[in-house]
This record gives C-alpha cells, structure tokens and sequence, in this order.
C-alpha cells in the first residue's frame, strides 16, 4: 500500500527536479540563440547560396541551381589556388614574426624597470586604431610619390621604391603593416600571463640554479603554454579573416600578389557578381580554418596545461 | 448709369480674374504637389559632385523639395546602388552610376525608363531641350538598348541623363614644353617619341592610372580606341590580342617607365594628383582635369596648363565615360526625382555648374562659355571624336574589367614579360565568360543549321 502523503511528495519533487534540470538551458537559452542567428545560420545561407548562381539586384528565388559546379571549379580554378597561397605565406609571417616579437617584448617589460609602463602604453597603441585607419596610414607612408618612407631613403641616398606596386614589395608591406598592428597583441597576452605566474616556482628555478636563458625556456614559457598557444590560434583565424588592411593598402595587387583568400572572396562576390561562387570559397575558407585550428589544438592542447604542471 | 455699368464691369472683371488666379494659381507652379517631399540621391564623392552640392541647395529654395546626398568613392557606388535597388521599396530615389554598369542596372530591371515622366505635360519643362545636350553623352551614359545593348540605333531607351560625363583631351604643361622646345603632340607617334624625350630630360612624362583592376584598364582603354583597337568584334569575339590592343598595351608600358614614379599604384585620384601637383608634363585622360586644374585647393599648375586633342592614332578616338544619372525602379518619389534631373541638367542648371567649377553637359555651354575656359572650344571639337563603343557597356564588363583585363595588364606594366602571350591569355579568359554568359548561343544555333 502506497502512503498517501509519500505519492504527493513524489508527485511534487517531480517537476522541481525538472525544472532544477532544465534551468541552466533556460539560461544558456539567449546565447545559444544568438548563436545560431549570428553565427550558424550565415554559415548554413553560405553553404546553401554555394549551390545556386545568384547576382545581387536579381530575385534569389530565381537563381539557377548549379549543384556542385562551383566546387568543381573551385578547386581547378589558378586564382583561388594562388590566393590560399597568399594567406598561407602571409600567414607564416606574420604569425611567426609577431609571436617572437611579442613574446620577446613582454619578457624585456616584464620586470619592474623605470618607464615598463610607458613602453607598455605605446606597444599596445597600433592595437587601438581601427584596421581602415591602419590601412590608410601605411597606404600614405608606403605611397611611391609622397610617402614617407620614401622620402627618407631617398634622403639616405637610396632609390625610391614602388612599394605598392611591386609585387615582393607589397607582399612585404601587408606583412610588415600587420605585424605593426598585431604583435602588441600578443605583448598583452603574453605579459598577463607571465605577471601571474607564482612567485614561488620562480623563486625556486633560481634556487636551483637555473640561469636568465633556462629560467625562460624551461619554466616560464612552458608554464604560460596554454596563453600562447590561445594567442597562436587567435592570429591564425585573424589572418583568415583579414580583408580591411589589404583591401585598403593595395586592393590585393598588383596582380594578386597580396590578395588574402577573404579579399579573393570579396572581389568575387562584389566586383564579378559571382554570390554562389564566392560561397563556395567562402565554405572553404571555414573548413580550412576549421582544420588549422584543430590542429593546433590537438597538437598544443591548452586546456590539458594543468595537469601538465 | 455709365458709371453704374462702369462699376458693374470693373467688378465682373475683378470677379473673373480673381477666378481665374485662383483656378490657375495651383498650375504655375510644377514643383508645388512634391513640395516638402524628400529624396535621396545616390552619387559620387567627385569634384564636379561636391561642387553641384551648391545647386542642389538652389533646387530646394526654389521648389520646396529637400535633397539628401549620400556620397560615396566612386567605384563603390555600385554595390550599394545595387543592395538599395533591389529591395522592394528602396532608399535611392535618384542614382548617379558610371556609364560602364548601365547595362547591369536595365537588364535587372532595377531602373524606371524616363519615357514615362518625359510624356508628362506637368514634369516636363517645354524650355528642357534634351537635343542640346552632347549625343555622345546621352547615348552613352543614358540610352540602353541599340546595336549590341549599349551603341545607338532604333532599339534604344532612355534611362538616364548625363551628369558629370566626360570625354578625354590632352592636358600639358605649357611651361615645360615651352622651356626644352618640345612641341604639343598630335598623334601617338609624336606622344610617345615627347615622353621619351622628357624621360631622356629627367622629367617624368605622363602620369595614368595603372592601379590593378579597373583603372589600369580604363588607363589602357584611353589608348585602345584611337590605335584602332576593340574589345569584341561584331560577333562578340575577344580581340584584346589584335596588334593595336598589345600596341595599345605597349603604350601603357612605355608611360609606367617614363612615368612619375609610382604609376602601378595609381587610381583616378593619384594619377590627376600627380599632375595638379606638378609632378607629371602630361595627362591624358578626363576632360575633369581642367576644372580641377583651375581649382587651388587642388592644383599647383594653374596657368600652367594648356589643352589639346586627344592625339590620333590610325583614328581620332577618345573617351565615353563619366556619370549619368537616373530613377530606381523602386524609388517612391519618382515624380520628384524626375525634376531634380530636369533641374541640374537643364541649360540654366548646365551653367550653373559652369560658374560652380563643374563640368558642362550641353553643346550650348559649352559653345557660350568658350571665351572663358581654354579647354571647352577643345572638349567641343572633341566630341565628334568620342568613341560610344569605347568600351563594351555589357552586364558583363565589370568581371571582364576588373578580373582579366585588369590582371592582365598589371602584368604588363609591372614586368618585361613580352606583352602578346598576355593578352593572348586574357583574350582566352574573355572567351571562355562570354561562352558561359551564353553569347556564342546563336552562333552555335545557326553553325548547326
């Protein structure tokens, strides 16, 4: 025989432990949708527009379907094969040099020494200007008939360069330009990282015996592993995403000596018309970040540090 | 009792005009039914545009109808112009475009044929004189339709008028031609033996646009049309490897190296800065460069400056370009927008942009206004010369632009490769976008008959 009062108890604490259950999604609710509008569907509207033919200025419901032409010519097509290039070498770069300048730089300030906050001020100042201003400062500095930089070599008594139009030296600009702007970024991350560090692990290297050189490559940048490779995987999707800099400072020429894959994307969707072509190379651009990234993951696993330690 | 009937007229007749005001009073003024309407208008951050700013504020004083601007660089115009046009109620009721995307907009349906406002006794000013304005303008910027879509001929609508249209002459400074005994060239051969003997000088000859994509082309198109040169035959076969496009090529190369420094990088507003800064002896190209030259915000040369034809190659040929101007298909002012049009391009519009620094679009000004500018008697012989298949003004020119061509000869200004292989690649590529837009369809059709 069931009590009663024991069957109310059951029947009430039933739905409180749904609810308990289902409040944590009750609030993670509003993100997720944000999400999906913000993040999800644009994907799934490329994907699919990356089957059909569509020009802005014609009805979408009118566009031919194509099925997997554009993929089929996309990975014969010489010009994105050439942009992938681009962004790979940018990439290479770029990253490489801005990890071991800002590491450098925040290892050099990161000890109380008088003016560290003053450096540290100015180091992170490229970061605060917005990426078209970036553009249209180098754009004026690099320009061959009244830039700065070519003011001054000639000056020095060396030749004036197109430095915008050739293609070496454009290629050469974009990664100089984005190291300008981007290293200071990884000086914060690095620093913060390296002021949180225990005093005591430190303490004890010393006490070891360990010298400057051993005391950085064996314990601190071991010890911030995690925030460095957070900062690699940070650079690595921005240098996918780049398209404001370049598309100011040199449209992606001469040529396409400096189109990035995302300015390669840009170029076909607004100055060809091509929409589902530029989707398509735009689901190729996700999966190539995807990949990338992954990887690193894998192969740094920030989020297993911890143990490590 | 004359008196009487005197007083009796008088007043009948004060009675009848006063009706007769008062019947009328609402027709005399056309602009009266849109007073206080507002449109937008969708043009470029140029200086005939920013000068014209002034007459747009005359146009609202006198009708009561506000204007706003929105103003943007002018290759960029395009793709806003087509995300507005395309939606159901836009946001432009007027849209100024570069003559090269007419086709686009009309073969979307994206623009209102002006027919409709120009059949309508209430709109249109009986004074307006449409004929007066440069043929070669009004076909060219505003009449879609014709042989080919965009050349005139029977077929044609109008969809636009001209404002900010341009053809191309021969700018040159006066005092370094005059001071090194250098003569004014009339035809290629004599243009390019002047810019190797300023570069002998030291003296950077002649400065272009040269920027990758569409300004290294239009710099390439100046000198395609009088070297005798096409983009398509009549059948729409690519002939950009024909031996006046790679002569025409050839040029372009010669003026990058004896250039001011910098070329490869130049867009319209670099390429003129160079010689309003004095730092070119010749510019051949917009015929904008001469309200600009006597601008000093702009120009270090003013007085410096003399003009001439555009030289002559195996034919006088130069430039059809520049801007027309027309109503979207979705405005819902279009009424209004019709007599913004009617009021900047109608001849006491025409003048006004004269005494603004813009440039005219009408014969007649230019012919009353020769006295006072040295360029217009030149622009006015020009004209006849001024080539309406310049350039093909096709949906599809904007990818053959920016995507082949404009690749193709940034390779050319840029290397020493030799320039036929080149072309022969990019005629290829030209081929092969015409094949998928479908061109060669009754060709194919009438092969297998």
């Amino acid at each position: 025989m069931v009590d009663a009062s024991s069957e109310d108890t059951v029947t009430t604490a039933r739905p409180k432990f749904q609810a308990r259950l289902l409040t944590p999604y009750f609030f993670i609710l509003p993100a997720v949708m944000v999400m999906i509008c913000g993040l999800v569907y644009p994907i799934l509207d490329a994907f699919y527009l990356s089957f059909y033919d569509w020009k802005i200025g014609t009805p979408i419901e009118k566009a031919p379907y194509s099925g997997l032409a554009h993929y089929a010519r996309m990975i014969r097509d010489p010009d994105v094969l050439e942009s992938i290039w681009v962004t790979l070498r940018f990439g290479f770069w770029t990253i490489t040099i801005e990890m071991v300048l800002g590491v450098g730089l925040a290892l050099l300030l990161e000890k109380p020494i008088r003016g560290a906050s003053i450096f540290r001020t100015i180091f992170i100042l490229p970061l605060m200007v917005s990426p078209v201003v970036v553009g249209l400062i180098w754009r004026y500095l690099f320009d061959a008939r009244i830039g700065w930089i070519n003011h001054y070599i000639s000056q020095l008594g060396f030749e004036r360069q197109v430095w915008l139009g050739d293609a070496e030296l454009a290629f050469f600009a974009i990664v100089f330009t984005d190291i300008w702007q981007w290293t200071p970024f990884i000086f914060i991350i690095v620093i913060a990282g390296l002021q949180a560090l225990p005093s005591e692990v430190l303490e004890a290297s010393k006490i070891d015996g360990a010298n400057w050189w051993q005391n950085i490559f064996f314990v601190k940048l071991p010890m911030i592993r995690s925030i460095l490779v957070i900062a690699l995987l940070m650079r690595l999707i921005d240098v996918f995403r780049a398209l404001e800099v370049m598309y100011i400072l040199t449209g992606g020429g001469p040529g396409r000596a400096t189109e990035l894959l995302s300015l390669h994307i840009y170029n076909r969707a607004f100055d060809t018309q091509q929409l589902g072509y530029a989707s398509a190379i735009s689901v190729l651009l996700i999966l190539l970040v995807f990949g990338l990234s992954l990887g690193i993951l894998v192969v740094g696993n920030p989020f297993k540090e911890k143990s490590d330690i | 009792m004359i008196n009487r009937l005197l007083r009796q007229t008088r007043l009948a007749a004060s009675i009848m005009a006063g009706l007769a005001l008062t019947a009328t009073a609402p027709l005399a003024n056309p602009f009266e039914p849109y007073e206080e309407t507002t449109i937008v208008v969708s043009w470029p951050a140029l200086a005939h545009f920013t000068a014209a700013e002034t007459l747009v504020e005359e146009f609202t004083k006198e009708t009561g109808i506000e204007v706003e601007i929105d103003a943007l660089q002018y290759l960029k115009l395009r793709d806003r112009q087509l995300l507005e046009m395309s939606k159901p109620e836009g946001e432009y009721d007027v849209v100024s475009w570069v003559v090269m995307w007419k086709g686009e907009y009309v073969s979307k349906g994206l623009l209102t044929p002006l027919s409709q406002f120009f059949t309508s006794g209430s709109l249109v000013d009986p004074h307006y004189d449409i004929d007066d304005i440069a043929d070669a303008y009004l076909q060219n910027g505003g009449v879609v339709g014709g042989k080919k879509g965009y050349m005139p001929g029977k077929s044609g609508a109008l969809y636009g008028v001209p404002f900010g249209a341009e053809t191309s002459i021969l700018a040159y400074r006066k005092d370094i031609l005059e001071e090194n005994g250098l003569s004014v060239p009339a035809t290629y051969d004599e243009l390019r033996k002047l810019m190797a003997d300023l570069g002998e000088l030291g003296i950077p000859a002649m400065t272009s646009r040269g920027k990758t994509g569409h300004q290294v082309t239009a710099g390439w198109l100046l000198h395609l049309a009088p070297l005798g040169g096409k983009i398509f035959d009549d059948e729409w076969n690519p002939v950009v490897n024909s031996p006046e496009a790679v002569e025409a090529a050839q040029v372009m190369r010669e003026i990058a190296q004896t250039g001011p420094t910098g070329i490869q990088t130049f867009g319209f507003g670099e390429a003129s800065a160079a010689f309003l800064q004095g730092d070119a002896a010749l510019y051949l190209d917009t015929l904008k460069i001469a309200a600009m030259s006597r601008n000093p915000k702009l120009s270090k040369v003013d007085g410096k400056v003399g003009f001439a034809l555009h030289p002559v190659g195996s034919r006088c040929g130069s430039e059809t370009g520049g801007f027309a101007a027309g109503i979207p298909a979705n405005s819902q002012n279009k009424e209004a927008a019709f007599l913004f049009l009617q009021y900047i391009t109608s001849k006491a519009g025409d003048q006004r942009m004269v005494e603004l620094g813009g440039d005219p679009v009408r014969i007649s000004t230019l012919l009353n206004n020769a006295d006072m500018f040295d360029d217009y008697p030149v622009v006015a012989e020009q004209l006849p010369c001024a080539d309406p298949d310049w350039r093909p003004l096709i949906p599809e020119w904007n990818e053959l632009n920016v995507d082949v061509l404009g690749q193709a000869l940034t390779q050319v200004i840029t290397t020493d490769d030799p320039i036929q292989p080149i072309m022969d690649e990019a005629n290829e590529k030209i081929r092969a976008i015409m094949e998928r837009e479908g061109y060669y369809k009754w060709a194919d059709y009438r092969a297998q008959q």
